[in-house]
């Protein structure tokens, strides 16, 4: 997607959404990835690998295998993130997760950090993205650690 | 349908005529690469099923035969007062269903059609929706067309409400941002965490689902989806979920009515 074109979208989002909206964090999508962080504070991998297990944060086990073998029962909708880490970069990760749709329209995965454009979300999630800008820069952490078969 | 008993009873008449069907030949689980939900179960939960003493789904069919038999409302009528032997008159009613009905100038499924008969022939009050009787009466009328295979009118006055389904089907919904076939289309048989995915077929129900531990419409099962995509779902027996149970039952045509179908 055109860079240019990317930020002026973000940002016409947030202005149109108002308040509500302001969890979404402005980001530039550069060749396929977000290269930089959605905020200051370092992502924490141990952090990450506890939300990507959360049911109430659509838990990335609903459609993926991931190397967390104490949880039983992993999808099998998306590809094995076993060594995804060593695959992308963060930018790339972190793009993958925040809009999977600028790469795939037509993608199965959901976007974790996205409120806007989205058809009868339920109440109680409506304009929440599914998670935080730390929440993306700490699951990024955990998989960009996974950078070995 | 008009308004007289006699257009009930000549309906009733022309129904029969899809029995042609012997009462124990079930028509194949899979037609023309459409797979039933029963394909996707476990052998344990496919013989729970095919087992009519084990199967949970029948207390139901039990429950809506004396339903069948029950003089209710100020008519002084039963189901079976009109409808008589329900194994020869309702045979293949369910895999016609649902249909356009003049009258509503849309859409009616069984459990629409059964309540439809107590409000304007029994004198009775209506069933709610996804109630233990209207559960138990639709099953045992869909019971009857067991081995029938789904074969819903599309043309003519169901167009529109066709399309209408249809569109709801492709379109993507909830946070998770997911239309019906992301799931049902492309990944049957594969996991959704604890899950097998079927190819999402309407043909089983009312269903007995074990996660539920009871028994479950059709438009249920699509409010459990639609939630679990954390989309806000539709009311049961909505246009809505009318014209969606119209469009997935003619992606499941040809497929044999089970019900009650046992799944996980
Ligand atoms: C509803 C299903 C679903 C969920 C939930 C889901 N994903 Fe995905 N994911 C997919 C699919 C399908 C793909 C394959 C790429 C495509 O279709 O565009 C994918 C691709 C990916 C990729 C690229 C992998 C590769 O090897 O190309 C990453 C990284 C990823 N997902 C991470 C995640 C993480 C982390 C989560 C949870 C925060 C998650 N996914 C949740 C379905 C899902
Ligand atoms: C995120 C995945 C997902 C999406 C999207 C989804 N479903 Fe399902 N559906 C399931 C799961 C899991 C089950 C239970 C296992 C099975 O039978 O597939 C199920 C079961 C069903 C069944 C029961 C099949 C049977 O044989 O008992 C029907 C009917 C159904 N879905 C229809 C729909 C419709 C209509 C939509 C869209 C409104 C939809 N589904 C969207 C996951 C999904």
């Amino acid at each position: 997607m055109d860079k240019r074109l990317a930020i002026v979208a973000a940002l016409a989002a947030l202005l149109a959404a108002g308040p509500a909206l302001a969890q979404i964090a402005a980001y530039e999508i550069v060749e396929g990835a977000i290269p930089q962080p959605l905020t200051d504070s370092p992502g924490n991998p141990a952090r990450g690998r506890q939300i990507v297990r959360d049911l109430d944060k659509a838990t990335c086990l609903i459609c993926h295998p991931m190397p967390i073998p104490e949880e039983p029962n992993h999808g099998q909708i998306g590809p094995s993130l076993t060594g995804v880490g060593a695959r992308y970069t963060p930018g790339e990760l972190r793009l993958r997760l925040v809009d999977p749709k600028a790469l795939n329209p037509d993608t199965v995965m959901p976007s974790y950090h996205r409120g806007e454009d989205l058809y009868r979300v339920l109440d109680r999630f409506e304009n929440k993205p599914i998670y935080s800008a730390q929440e993306v820069e700490d699951v990024v952490a955990y998989l960009a650690s996974l950078d070995r078969q | 349908m008009s308004g007289s008993r006699i257009a009930v009873i000549a309906a009733a008449g022309a129904f029969s005529a899809a029995a042609a069907f012997g009462a124990d030949e079930i028509a194949s689980y899979e037609v023309e690469g459409r797979r039933s939900g029963f394909l996707y179960m476990t052998e344990e939960t496919r013989a729970l099923q095919e087992d009519a003493f084990l199967n949970p789904g029948m207390f139901a069919v039990e429950e809506g035969e004396a339903l069948w038999n029950l003089v209710e409302g100020d008519e002084g009528e039963s189901c079976a007062s009109c409808h008589e032997d329900a194994a020869e008159t309702m045979r293949g009613v369910a895999a016609r269903y649902p249909v356009f009905d003049e009258k509503r100038g849309g859409l009616v499924n069984l459990e629409l059609r059964i309540n439809e008969m107590r409000t304007s022939y029994m004198g009775a009050e209506p069933y709610p929706y996804e109630s233990d009787e209207l559960l138990a009466l639709t099953t045992y009328v869909a019971n009857q067309s067991r081995g029938v295979p789904m074969a819903v009118e599309i043309d003519g006055p169901a167009a529109p409400f066709f399309e209408q389904g249809r569109t709801f089907y492709e379109t993507r919904r909830g946070q998770l941002d997911l239309a019906c076939g992301h799931c049902h289309d492309r990944h049957p048989g594969d996991m959704l965490r604890g899950d097998v995915l079927s190819e999402g077929h309407v043909n089983g129900f009312p269903i007995f689902r074990m996660l539920w531990s009871s028994m479950g419409s059709r438009h249920r099962m699509f409010e459990w989806c639609n939630t679990s995509l954390r989309a806000e779902p539709y009311p049961l027996g909505s246009e809505e979920y009318l014209a969606l149970e119209l469009y997935v039952a003619w992606r499941g045509r040809g497929l044999p009515i089970e019900t009650p179908a046992v799944r996980r």
